[in-house]
């Protein structure tokens, strides 16, 4: 953080959102192509009030919840049991390597032809893309455990189990938060993605009906509020690890 | 009760690397220690001592040779063999207090006794007013001292260290040296001690075990006692000082040996 001063640190985004509001006013752009900022607040307000916000943010939310909760339970145990048994590490490790650097976009057209155009399908979609990265961390951070720590437990009369469960996982801990943190970035590309494509509900989908339909000051509206709601995600997010992870100086 | 005599019988290790090949760590080590009795096993780095203190904890699969603690082979760690590392091994996500409550928690110790049990440890290695403090927060000498009430808060008979104070300065280190034989008189304990540092080893051990540079093996045992009782004044004894040369001299070889190995 390079300023203390709330003012001084979002200046150049106030600067921004001056700009945008002059901009079209003095046709330097086109106004319906990009409409000035009051007329965007405007709409979102409108948005706002007859609801559409509200429901297609509801069912966009529900999708994220589903998508990025199942992929964080079902990261870190995979993660987690590929660190803790060389044979499970064997099989799954070349299929974690080959599907990483897979653009994670390209598994939405492949989850709609299996779970076809409902939600279904942008869960599975948000839970195979955010699974990856949980994957790793999970597995780097639990196999970055010290030796000493696992033998110290032992030493104290713990079982396996209770190695796994009060000295593994809260040993990786540091690197799991660090790698929810990019699925749950991850989360919000698919999420948009997803319902941009195909569907008829969700935020997404409000940006592409809105913009198919030429209302780009309530479109523009629609892009604002979900990239704050990215912002703000992440930024809860951050403060939420910081918490938990009070033990690291 | 049976005593916690340790028997190390002719105990080899061959560490086996991903890559490159496997390397004779431990070649037939036979000592025994008595029941608490306090023995360092002095020698280069690289002789295989921690390897032994290791194999003695049941860390590591004992495959060659057999080693007893009161009659009893080791298969396996177990709350009878305390350790202490050099690098602390505390949790870091546990306070002071959750860190020297772990051991009671899992001897399945009632709640009352072992907040009890645990402010007595913490008050015996000197960290009254640190109990909420994360191990982040403390200083080396501080950090060893609670991984030393860890481990003794469950009474192991055998307490096995390896280079405990050897990340530590030398004042902290020459404090940490009259606590824990202040500790262990309060509580004796049968006590496998690893070190590099010879005066360590004559103050601290009743005997000092010398092994050779890889593979590691017992070159001789020196009986190092105090001749009159009282150890803190046992330093500036002449008696001390001549232990020192001889067990150095003895451990001068191995190290040069060692070294010449390492640079190929």
């Amino acid at each position: 953080m390079t300023s203390e001063n709330i003012f001084v640190r979002y200046l150049p985004l106030l600067l921004l959102a001056v700009l945008w509001e002059i901009a079209p006013r003095v046709h330097f752009v086109d106004p319906s192509e990009l409409p000035p900022l009051s007329a965007v607040g405007a709409a979102w307000w409108s948005l706002l009030l007859d609801g559409d916000l509200w429901t297609n943010g509801v069912s966009s939310f529900f999708n994220w919840f589903f998508g990025l909760g199942s992929s964080i339970v079902v990261g870190i145990a995979l993660g987690v049991m590929m660190a803790w048994s060389t044979t499970i590490d064997d099989i799954a490790s070349p299929l974690v390597k080959a599907l990483y650097p897979m653009p994670k976009s390209a598994l939405i057209p492949v989850m709609i032809l299996w779970l076809g155009l409902g939600a279904g399908s942008k869960i599975a979609s948000i839970a195979m893309s955010c699974l990856l990265p949980v994957i790793l961390s999970a597995y780097n951070g639990a196999r970055g455990v010290d030796q000493t720590l696992i033998w110290s437990a032992r030493a104290c009369g713990a079982s396996n189990r209770e190695v796994l469960w009060e000295v593994i996982l809260p040993g990786a801990l540091p690197e799991i938060l660090a790698g929810i943190r990019n699925a749950v970035a991850i989360s919000f590309i698919v999420l948009v993605a997803s319902e941009l494509l195909v569907g008829q509900r969700g935020l997404g989908y409000l940006i592409s009906f809105l913009g198919e339909g030429g209302v780009y000051d309530a479109m523009f509206a629609v892009v604002i509020t979900v990239s704050a709601l990215g912002f703000f995600a992440d930024r809860a997010y951050l403060y939420f690890m910081r918490r938990t992870l009070v033990w690291r100086e | 009760m049976a005593g916690s005599g340790i028997v190390f019988g002719a105990v080899s290790h061959t560490y086996r690397p991903m890559r490159g090949r496997p390397v004779l760590a431990l070649d037939g080590v036979s000592l025994e220690v008595k029941e608490r009795e306090f023995v360092a096993l002095l020698g280069p780095s690289g002789c295989g001592k921690s390897t032994l203190l290791y194999l003695l904890g049941g860390f590591l699969p004992i495959e060659s040779g057999s080693i007893t603690v009161s009659g009893k082979r080791v298969t396996q760690p177990g709350p009878d063999r305390g350790i202490v590392f050099q690098n602390y091994s505390l949790f870091p996500w546990k306070t002071v207090k959750q860190n020297v409550l772990y051991g009671l928690e899992k001897q399945r110790m009632p709640k009352a006794e072992r907040e009890r049990r645990a402010q007595e440890l913490i008050d015996l290695v000197h960290l009254k007013g640190f109990e909420d403090s994360y191990p982040s927060q403390l200083s080396g000498g501080m950090k060893q001292r609670v991984a030393i009430a860890r481990t003794l808060a469950i009474d192991p008979a055998t307490l096995l260290m390896d280079e405990p104070f050897g990340a530590l300065d030398a004042q902290t280190r020459t404090l940490m040296h009259e606590e824990l034989l202040a500790i262990m008189q309060r509580s004796p304990k049968t006590v496998v001690f690893v070190t590099h540092d010879v005066r360590e080893a004559v103050y601290l051990a009743d005997r000092v075990a010398v092994m050779t540079a890889r593979p590691g093996r017992i070159k001789e045992i020196v009986d190092t006692r105090p001749p009159h009782g009282a150890r803190t004044e046992y330093q500036q004894t002449p008696e001390f000082t001549a232990k020192v040369d001889y067990l150095w001299n003895l451990v001068r070889d191995e190290a040069i040996r060692a070294q010449e190995e390492e640079h190929g």
